[in-house]
């Protein structure tokens, strides 16, 4: 039976206090905090990371199709789903879709997922959300959005959740929207979309569902239900017939926030993760209509124990000193550090080097059997012309053979911590290192690799991406 | 292959006021620096047979020399190569007289910095993916290396302050100099951290000038005047990128450096630099990168600076010398015009001009550059002058 084979979710590591944006603000704060996605992320960022993760260990070239959801994708015009396959490292004939534009893409998205496995056109589909959606400053938006992804790998073999039954209908309701040229997302009086929007859109989904496959709340060991906010998620859960305390997945509203079309399928990586063999779930999504699903834990979720996913960034984080932090990271204003010149990038050159700076492809030497970053045509060891194999670097950690930490090069998130990497394996990479406390990079660090944003290239007009470093946890 | 010792002259040479120029232009320095030197050499513009010029970022090809100046006509040539631009618009304008087609050559750097408004260097386009060495600095760039030495060697920002404060008495003697201010140890090691464990007093400024050499053929010399200056010899040498890529670069010292200085030190027969050698200029981009290049240059042991520092055997009072006029350190670093600087040190102490930092008795004086980013590759140039 079709289902979830593995995966993966993504969190960033800056979190902000409600209280520190109510401080600022002038309103009150809803507590907790939310996730902040840092100036060197987007949506593209934050689903190759939850991808990774959901794909450590796997034969990458039986991966078929990649969907991508996203109501934050970085342009308005440009696949993001062919950027996540390169950063993947994935053949070049895998079938590539963005699902776009409502909080339910990556529900619509595990749907066609489902089809194209049961349909044999995909052995194996991965199936990515990521948003980092802005709320009006000041609004109650900002506080309870948070930035965040998740990752499915959907196919029919060694399956840790099968895909029992599922229901879908769509409906027409402006709640959560935004036009061509808005920034942050708009939405009506919030008892009218509550009520007539979530809850009873949601309500037919579910109950159709229960009915078609026969099945009742008790049979349920959790439900991964989308909500707007905290309250209303809590009073449908009810209304639905499920135990808020022992059923409800926590949707972890007071550590991240409402992230998008990622949410969901966020909640139900939470689920899977404390989930056991029989365990029922339930998973419901809503945005213009309504997916839902119900799964059914195999045997085969303990091989998936040691997944990176919602539990292991929980802790990760470090919290942001002020809301202005947060204004910076999201370019919601303009700063300078430094007076600087501006970085040139040439599509051309981009396009060349893409394997390398997308794929973060090297070359090992047949002459001599050298690993060497970036690729070499004449080895940069015995000095023979090409004689190499192309080879990937993405899967490899290292240790920081030395660093800076360095106030002077221009970001909005100073210092940069610069660092020469020796790679497991051979090799050697000079870059940056994110998602730490500059105090404690030290000579002899373990690190990964990590997929993130270089900066949006002024000339080009385009968005940059390349591999930085975080410290191994 | 024959050596060039002894075969070439400088009869004059010329040197700005390195600083914040801002009420000159690029063509005001030349002519500053350019004219400074035909004086010094007792000669005319129009005696000028054959011209190289130096600059980085303030002028593309011999034009930029042959307007400000109007030579009429003239081979010029525009030279680049780092940070050593200006010792090598010195060395390509010593083949011209070697090769014996020219006589009367001029050589001179100069950069107009100030003018880009930034405060770090415009972006020096090496061919380099951009991507590859994004979110670098130039104080970030050599910082790598002072982490490294200092795990390596147990040694300290202390080590690091001492060149500061080195440097910094130096330039209070030197006239030209940008920076006229003595400092403490305490001051280097409070200053602000430009990158770690660089501090402000650790980096040197970003500057305008120019420097310029008049050269003429070893036998021709004693027509210009009777205290001429010799070259002895020079080295360059042009990493080829792979600090980056191969494991067992140790970010411990500069392979060009050690390659340079051999050349250089073959030609002039030096086998004790340290005791040959009477003074050297050294490119203190970074305290660091002047530290790693005594033990590159042979004037102490691997290893062995902190001792050698300690000791005071690089100060004015010292065994050998180093910066002897403030270095970058004091001059700020116009890259077009630094390793011309430099040379104009040695020229100056080896006639008994350096005023209050005379040197007694200097036999070799060295000049050093070394440019570009640790990662990549740089480029180093050496200049051996005698009498």
């Amino acid at each position: 039976m079709v289902g979830i084979v593995s995966y993966g979710a993504h969190i960033p590591y800056y979190r902000l206090s409600r209280d520190e944006i109510a401080k600022a603000m002038g309103r009150a704060s809803l507590g907790g905090e939310r996730a902040v996605a840092s100036h060197d992320e987007d949506s593209i960022t934050m689903a190759v990371s939850a991808c990774r993760e959901c794909i450590k260990g796997m034969d990458r070239d039986k991966i078929d199709a990649v969907y991508f959801a996203s109501t934050t994708a970085p342009y308005k015009e440009k696949q993001s789903a062919s950027v996540v396959a390169m950063a993947l490292d994935l053949r070049g004939d895998v079938s590539v879709a963005d699902f776009a534009n409502s909080l339910r893409a990556g529900t619509t998205a595990l749907r066609a997922a489902i089809d194209a496995v049961n349909s044999k056109s995909a052995r194996l589909v991965l199936v990515t959300a990521a948003d980092c959606r802005l709320g009006p400053s000041g609004s109650e938006f900002e506080q309870l959005f948070g930035d965040g992804a998740a990752a499915l790998l959907v196919g029919d073999k060694n399956v840790i959740a099968e895909i029992e039954c599922s229901h879908t209908h769509s409906d027409e309701f402006m709640d959560q929207w935004r036009m061509q040229d808005d920034d942050v997302v708009r939405t009506w009086e919030a008892r009218f979309v509550r009520l007539h929007g979530y809850k009873d859109t949601v309500k037919q989904g579910v109950s159709e569902l229960l009915d078609k496959c026969k099945l009742a709340p008790k049979d349920f060991a959790k439900l991964a239900l989308y909500g707007p906010e905290p309250r209303s998620q809590r009073e449908l859960a009810q209304a639905l017939g499920f135990d808020v305390k022992q059923q409800v997945q926590d949707p972890l509203f007071d550590k991240v926030g409402n992230t998008g079309a990622a949410f969901a399928l966020m909640i139900l990586v939470g689920a899977l993760e404390s989930s056991k063999a029989g365990d029922r779930i339930i998973l419901a999504n809503y945005g213009d209509g309504c997916d839902v699903f119900s799964l059914m834990v195999t045997e085969a979720i303990a091989k998936l124990k040691d997944r990176r996913a919602i539990r292991h960034y929980l802790e990760r984080k470090a919290l942001l000193p002020s809301y202005a932090n947060y204004q910076k990271l999201r370019a919601l204003i303009t700063s300078e550090q430094t007076r600087q010149p501006p970085v040139d990038m040439f599509v051309p050159v981009l396009w060349r080097s893409r394997y390398e700076i997308l794929s973060l492809h090297g070359s090992k030497c047949h002459a001599c059997g050298e690993v060497q970053f970036p690729k070499q045509r004449v080895c940069a060891y015995c000095g023979v012309k090409d004689e190499f194999e192309e080879i990937g670097f993405s899967d490899k950690n290292g240790s920081v053979f030395t660093y800076t930490i360095d106030n002077m090069a221009p970001t909005v998130n100073p210092p940069i911590v610069r660092c020469v990497v020796d790679l497991d394996g051979g090799g050697r990479m000079v870059c940056i290192m994110e998602d730490c406390e500059p105090d404690k990079v030290a000579i002899g660090m373990p690190v990964e690799p990590i997929f993130r944003k270089l900066l949006d290239v002024g000339n080009a007009g385009l968005h940059s991406y390349f591999w930085k470093v975080k410290p191994l946890t | 292959m024959e050596p060039i010792k002894d075969k070439v002259a400088i009869v004059g040479m010329g040197c700005t006021y390195f600083g914040d120029r801002w009420d000159k232009g690029g063509d005001d320095l030349i002519i500053e620096a350019a004219y400074e030197a035909f004086e010094d050499a007792g000669i005319e513009p129009k005696d000028i047979q054959a011209a190289w010029v130096g600059t980085l970022f303030s002028g593309g090809s011999g034009c930029s020399l042959a307007r400000p100046l109007k030579l009429p006509y003239v081979p010029i040539t525009r030279v680049e190569n780092g940070c050593g631009t200006g010792m090598d618009a010195f060395r390509n304008a010593c083949f011209g007289v070697a090769s014996g087609m020219y006589d009367v050559v001029l050589a001179l750097g100069f950069e107009k910095l100030k003018d880009f408004g930034m405060n770090i260097l415009p972006e020096w386009f090496s061919g380099v993916n951009p991507v590859f060495r994004f979110g670098h600095s130039s104080p970030g760039d050599f910082a790598l290396t002072a982490v490294r030495y200092f795990h390596e060697y147990g040694i300290g920002r202390e080590t690091l302050a001492k060149i500061d404060v080195k440097n910094h008495h130096n330039g209070m003697l030197s006239p030209k100099a940008q920076l006229h201010r003595e400092i403490t140890i305490d001051d280097a090691l409070n200053a602000p951290i430009l990158a770690w464990p660089l501090g402000l007093y650790d980096c040197c400024p970003r500057t305008d000038g120019a420097a310029a050499a008049i050269i003429t053929r070893a036998d021709m010399a004693k027509s210009f005047r009777d205290d001429y200056v010799l070259l002895k010899g020079f080295g360059v040498a042009a990493n080829p990128g792979t600090n980056r890529i191969r494991r067992d670069y140790d970010f411990l010292h500069y392979d060009e450096n050690v390659s340079a200085a051999k050349q250089v030190y073959d030609q002039v027969g030096i086998k004790d630099p340290f005791k040959e050698v009477s003074l050297a200029e050294v490119h203190d981009c970074f305290s660091i990168t002047e530290l790693i290049t005594y033990e590159d240059l042979g004037l102490c042991p691997r290893g062995g600076a902190k001792e050698y520092i300690d000791a005071g055997a690089f100060t004015l009072e010292g065994e050998t010398p180093v910066n002897s006029d403030g270095g970058l350190k004091c001059f700020g670093h116009p890259q077009g015009a630094s390793g011309l600087r430099m040379i104009y040190e040695s020229y100056l102490q080896l006639q008994g001009r350096a005023g209050k930092r005379q040197l007694k008795n200097p036999v070799y004086g060295l000049s050093h550059n070394i440019g570009g980013l640790p990662c990549e590759g740089t480029t180093a140039t050496i200049v051996i002058v005698g009498r």
